[in-house]
């Protein structure tokens, strides 16, 4: 399974996501640090989910990092994320 | 404490306002480094920057140390704020601003 398809299926599993938006930046990054050969190793995220409701950025930010670990951990090496609460505005979609 | 954790640890608690990130503010070595440069330059904030591609130990323990796992990480007195995106919103908003001037950072102000 590709990582974006990794990441959509955890997030979707741990935030039940109402809007997702998993984007595979990697190509743009070819030769700067981080990259390697194969890709998979930047991602854009964008996510509405009530779990971020009443939460600060660093808390929803945690929340998704959390459960992206083991993607942390096997070559993914920048995340960009939006993540709003339902209503708030979104710009990444 | 580690070395790391020591190093990491002094910077953060003897700056009040310290980047930890690829590369030099002068030369940043990543996009997302850059930006949160671009963002404390604009501002005028007097900070000090971590280049973690010196040191194998910080670029692994700044991680650790606030259960973070990407750089650009930014702190102030003793606190950590976010890595770029965090930083990018929060200076969109206003609050990067209201923020640092709350905790007795000089802010340059937009010019009129």
């Amino acid at each position: 399974m590709a990582r974006a398809d990794r990441i959509s299926a955890k997030l979707t599993a741990g935030l039940k996501p109402l809007v997702m938006n998993v984007v595979d930046e990697s190509h743009q990054h070819a030769g700067h640090g981080g990259w390697r050969e194969g890709g998979e190793t930047h991602y854009r995220i964008t996510i509405v989910a009530d779990a971020f409701a009443g939460k600060s950025r660093l808390e929803r930010h945690r929340l998704v990092n959390a459960l992206l670990r083991d993607e942390f951990d096997t070559g993914l090496h920048a995340l960009a994320i939006e993540a709003a609460a339902p209503g708030e505005a979104v710009r990444g979609l | 404490m580690t070395d790391a954790r020591a190093i990491i640890d002094n910077a953060v608690k003897t700056n009040d306002v310290v980047l930890f990130m690829k590369g030099t503010p002068q030369f940043p070595m990543c996009g997302f480094s850059g930006q949160v440069v671009q963002i404390l330059d604009y501002l005028g904030i007097a900070y000090q920057g971590v280049n973690v591609l010196d040191d194998a130990d910080v670029r692994q323990g700044i991680k650790d140390y606030s259960n973070w796992p990407t750089i650009p990480q930014l702190y102030v007195k003793g606190e950590f704020i976010g890595g770029c995106d965090i930083v990018r919103e929060m200076f969109q908003s206003g609050e990067l601003q209201t923020f640092l001037t709350e905790k007795g950072i000089a802010v340059r102000q937009a010019a009129g």
